[in-house]
């Protein structure tokens, strides 16, 4: 798998670039991850705040619920809950897709046409989750900002301009930043790990399955480990972002 | 004459195991430039295995496979991708992409390795479309063709290139007898107008008699027989006499 990893990284870069393949699987990434991402964000929003809150209130503190949750969300739970859903969702379809592909010889239709089936197919995937991955991060973050606005609303009334300045006067430009961009390494994940599982099976129809479920399973287990490793990372060069 | 000068596809002692299986044990035979032979045998003996071994799908265990001068098992992609544009290919199970219409599986190869344009590629299209009787079905996903239909549009998407080598695998299966010999009509032209070397793996002895040139039978994973149709009606191999005889 790592020498998969490395065979995409040596691909990326060469002709042809593959633009429209990459473009429409954005498309496709980014429209399946969309809904799922948008709905959760907003739940955990709401989620969120209504735990803080009761904490926060016992202190008199209420006034940092909006802060609390921006930080939560930008730091880790943004980043982390939009990779494990997108690798639910995409990665699962990745793999399904090029096992299906490969169990009805799609692919070996591809090379027989003499067209480099490895870069046509698996390259594009994992640079759209690649792209994707940080973009879906921002919109899952806006959400749960907005759930948590929300969850606020309907217990004290406060307005929505109070609850953005109270929201962002604590936060860096380095909570941000560095978090999201962690993402694309997650996307990196996500787009090799179920490729690899959907373009090498090699056991037909029942073979399907199981690569959908071995990417799923797989790349959110590689993911937190990751996510373990870039945090630690993230520390030691912004040492500010530490909270 | 030179002869491999002469020859489009040879096989030289070539053998294939998948796992503990052993599929093609020793199997050597060569094609010549134009001609036609027609592979033969039961189920399961490796016929599929032979076509994509000479495409380079597969590799070999052993042996040599050439397609006119270039040793295929020893070339690196580009090469391997230069050789590949003169073959054709039509595979058992048609895999078509499912993803795109019948016009896009033609249009895919036609606009990612050559620089036509749109107009050409459409003129292309309608043209080997309309040699296979699927002119109006352009625009149709690969679920919504019969089984029949998928294969001709394999077969379509074979000739978008106007190969020089056409390996083709079972065209006439899963066809009713009018369009099986529709198809053959369109192999013989083929051969006759563009002098394509073909090799076609089939079951139906009717189109192997009007098309091939020649016959290879294999079972077993071997080569059984190899020689004219005539030849081969009196081999002393039952199995060989009763897949060449006319039922
Ligand atoms: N990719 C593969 N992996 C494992 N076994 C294979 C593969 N392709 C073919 N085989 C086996 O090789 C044998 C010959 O297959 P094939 O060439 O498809 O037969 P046929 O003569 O009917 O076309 C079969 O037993 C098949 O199971
Ligand atoms: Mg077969």
């Amino acid at each position: 798998m790592t020498l998969f990893g490395l065979k995409v990284i040596a691909n990326v870069f060469r002709f042809p670039f593959e633009l429209d393949q990459i473009w429409s699987q954005m498309g496709e990434v980014g429209a399946r991850s969309l809904p799922l991402v948008a709905a959760s964000g907003l739940a955990l929003g709401v989620v969120m705040t209504l735990h803080t809150r009761s904490t926060l209130v016992t202190f008199g503190a209420s006034s940092m619920i909006p802060e609390l949750q921006s930080l939560s969300f930008f730091v880790e739970i943004g980043p982390l809950v939009a990779a494990l859903l997108v690798s639910g969702r995409v990665g699962a379809s990745i793999g399904a897709v090029l096992a299906n592909m490969r169990a009805t010889e799609q692919i070996d239709a591809i090379e027989a046409l003499s067209i480099d089936s490895f870069k046509f197919l698996v390259v594009p995937r994992v640079v759209a989750c690649v792209l994707v991955m940080p973009l879906l991060t921002t919109f899952m973050d806006f959400c749960g900002l907005l759930g948590g606005f929300v969850s606020e609303y309907a217990m004290s009334h406060l307005s929505l301009q109070l609850y953005v300045t109270r929201a962002f006067t604590g936060v860096e430009w380095s909570n941000f930043i560095p978090p999201t961009l962690k993402t694309a390494v997650f996307g990196f994940i996500i787009g090799t790990v179920s490729s690899f599982f959907g373009y090498s099976t090699n056991e037909g129809a029942e073979g399907i399955g199981r690569a959908a479920t071995s990417s799923v399973v797989v790349s959110s287990l590689l993911i937190i480990l990751a996510d373990v490793i870039l945090v630690k990372i993230i520390f030691l060069v912004f040492p500010e972002s530490a909270i | 004459m030179n002869e491999t000068q002469d020859t489009a596809i040879a096989l030289d002692h070539v053998s294939k195991s998948f796992g503990k299986k052993q599929v093609l044990r020793d199997v050597s035979f060569s094609v010549a430039r134009g001609e036609a032979i027609c592979v033969l045998g039961r189920s399961g003996t490796g016929k599929s295995v032979t076509l994509k071994l000479m495409i380079a799908l597969l590799k070999p265990d052993a042996g040599r496979i050439s397609i006119d001068e270039d040793d295929i098992t020893q070339l690196e992609r580009k090469e391997l991708s230069r050789v590949r544009r003169k073959m054709g290919f039509l595979f058992q199970s048609a895999a078509l992409f499912d993803s795109l219409t019948l016009h896009d599986n033609l249009a895919l190869p036609l606009r990612r390795l050559t620089d036509k344009s749109k107009q050409e590629i459409e003129v292309i299209i309608d043209h080997v479309l309309g040699q296979v009787g699927l002119a109006d079905d352009k625009g149709k996903m690969p679920v919504e063709l019969s089984g029949g239909m998928q294969k001709r549009a394999g077969l379509a998407r074979a000739l978008v290139f106007e190969p020089q080598i056409l390996l083709i695998d079972e065209p006439s299966s899963g066809l009713d007898r009018i369009t099986a010999s529709e198809i053959d009509d369109l192999l013989l032209e083929q051969k006759t107008k563009h002098h394509t070397t073909m090799v076609i793996v089939t079951h139906d002895v009717h189109c192997a008699r009007r098309v091939g040139d020649r016959f290879a039978v294999l079972d077993q994973g071997r080569l059984a027989a190899l020689g004219t149709p005539q030849e081969l009606e009196h081999h002393e191999n039952e199995t060989v006499r009763m897949l060449v005889g006319e039922s």
